[in-house]
Formats: C-alpha cells, structure tokens, sequence
C-alpha cells in the first residue's frame, strides 16, 4: 500500500525522479527570472544580501517576497503589517492544501508537514494535473517541489551577486513563462461541461477581482466562487441521474 | 543582519507554512467532509484560471484588450498551441517566441 502511493503505477524510483525532473523543467524555468528579479529588488530595497537571501530560504513565496520587499523598500518596517499582508497574500495555499488533502493525510506526519514547506502555486499544478494520468505520487510531487526550492534560492542568490550588472529580466517578458505553462496543464482539464463552466466563473470574477479587489484576493474569491458552483452543478447531474 | 529584518522574515515564514500546512493538519484529525471533497473537485481548474487569465488581461494592473497588450497576443497563440499539441515545450517555444517578436518589433 506504502509502495503503491509512494510511487505511482509501474515506474521505477529512478523513472519517476527523471519523469518528474523533465515535467517540471519548463515551470522551473520559468522562476529562474522572477528569483533573479528578487535578488535585485531585495539590494533596491535596502536589504544585505544575506537578508534577501535568507528571505527566499525561509519563506519561498514569491509574491509575497515581492511585496514585503517593497513594504521594506517604502520605509514600512512594522513587523505587523508586512506579516499580515504575507498571510493574506498566501492564504491561497490553504485551497491547494485541502485540494491535495485526500492524497497527503494518508502519508506519515513528518512527511506531510515536511513536503507542506514547499507547496507552491507550480509544484500544486504539476502535482494536481499528473493525478488523473497516473495517480498520486509522493515521489513527484517531493521531486518538483524540492528542484523549486533550489532552483528559487540559487536564482535569488544569482541577482543578489549580479544585480548591480544586469537589467530587470521581468522587463523582457520572460514571466510569461508561468501562465504559458499553467495553460498547457488547464487545457486538458476543461474536458467536461461543467469544467467549462468552471473555467469561465474563474475567468470573470478573477478579472473583476483584480481590478476592485487589493493583492491577491481575486485568486481566492474566484476560486471559491467557481468551485463551488462546480461542486453544485456535478452535484445537480448526480441527482438527475 | 538587522533584527528588525530578522524578525519580519521569520514572521513572513510562519504564516507562510501556516497557510501551506493548515488545511492538512485540520483534515488530517476531522477527515475530509463529503460536500467538502465535491467542492474541491473543481479547484484545480478554478484556481489555474485564477492564475492565468488576469496576468493575460492585465499584466500592468489595468485591464487591457487590445493588440498592444503582448501578453495577451502571446498567451492566444499559447493556449491554440496547448490546445492542439499538449505539449509543454512546444507551447512554452512558440509563446516566448512570439512574446519576443512583438517585444522587439
């Protein structure tokens, strides 16, 4: 039982590490410039080096590095509103936790409170689209989050040293990286009506949200909106049935 | 290092692991409820539109439909590509080319 949810299917340890390595290398890529940005912006922002890098050791989320960051850069150095705002920003993560739920209470409490570290937005989406292919897997989604990992910290620690050389790399457009590869992994999800349904509430509301909402609450109020009509039209169909 | 810093950062790093760690620890002891798993069945898509349709339509903060906004040109072609090949590498190809090519021209 141990085995099958360790490693899914027939693959080897080896097979699924490589498997797991080549489907994330694009997502990867795609965070090199926005941990370059933050070494950077942390240097902008009057913080050591030590400090920006110390940041994306321990805290590893992006967008709300960026926004401390700048809260730092503005003079705000109450603790308490820049770690409220952290939580805010974050509070997303609490969606993608209870949707990987199922598969993760099942593991060891170690294990799950050492993989919940490193639950990001990438490492959720690649993990949560491989399931309907070959199932849950411990090793994939532990490979993906930890090759995130390193690869955030070493990009940050990438612009702290080369900073003061190199432009902005988010000015030439390279983070469009990440929706590209968010689509590739959406796509094939919108295979039912309601998943079409779906796709559009999120659309509507995470567009209107940005526009009215502050930070990052159009991420959460979308989400909730459209998967809860999701859950209510499925949940219609079963009854007609 | 600044203690002040220091202590931001380590608040930062808490709440963060909070909200990554929350919902398992919370279901871990309650279990899963019934309606909560019908719920949860549509996050993945919600939250993937989530995530990308607004940094197509408003990669600047403000809303833009218009062939000026490269982002959205760009993630058109990406999303045809996507839809045709399934195919990470390719999509991510000719996206980021045709992001380049409208940056340059």
């Amino acid at each position: 039982m141990q085995q099958t949810s360790l490693i899914s299917g027939k693959n080897s340890f080896a097979e699924e590490v490589g498997v797991a390595l080549r489907e994330c290398t694009p997502v990867v890529l795609g965070v090199v410039p926005f941990g370059i940005t933050c070494g950077i912006m942390g240097l902008t922002a009057q913080l050591s080096g030590f400090e920006t890098i110390l940041m994306s050791v321990l805290v590893f989320a992006g967008a709300s590095q960026f926004i401390g960051i700048t809260m730092l850069g503005a003079g705000i150095t109450g603790w308490g509103i820049i770690v409220l705002t952290t939580l805010l920003v974050n509070l997303r993560h609490l969606i993608m936790g209870s949707s990987l739920a199922p598969y993760m209470i099942k593991l060891p409490l170690p294990l799950q409170a050492f993989m919940a570290f490193f639950l990001t937005d990438e490492a959720y989406a690649l993990t949560i689209s491989r399931i309907p292919k070959t199932g849950y897997s411990v090793l994939y989604q532990v490979t993906v989050s930890t090759t995130l990992y390193l690869v955030w910290v070493l990009a940050t620690v990438t612009g702290v040293f080369l900073g003061s050389y190199i432009s902005d790399p988010l000015t030439w457009g390279l983070d469009f990286a990440m929706p590209a590869t968010f689509l590739v992994l959406l796509i094939p999800m919108l295979a039912s009506r309601i998943s079409l349904i779906v796709f559009g509430i999120a659309a509507v509301v995470s567009v209107f949200g940005a526009l009215y909402l502050p930070g990052k609450w159009y991420i959460i109020v979308a989400c909730l909106t459209a998967s809860l009509i999701g859950g209510l039209l499925e949940g219609d169909s079963n009854h007609a049935k | 290092m600044r203690s002040e810093v220091l202590v931001i950062i380590i608040g930062m790093t808490l709440v963060t692991y909070f909200t990554r760690f929350g919902a398992l620890a919370l279901f871990r002891f309650t279990g899963i409820p019934t309606w909560l798993n019908r719920w949860l069945k549509y996050v993945p898509v919600a939250i993937l539109t989530a995530l990308i349709i607004p940094s197509l339509l408003l990669p600047q903060g403000y809303l833009d439909i218009s062939l000026n906004n490269h982002y959205l040109i760009a993630g058109i072609t990406a999303a045809f590509v996507a839809y045709k090949s399934r195919n990470i590498i390719a999509t991510l190809g000719l996206g980021m080319s045709v992001m380049l090519i409208l940056k340059l021209l």
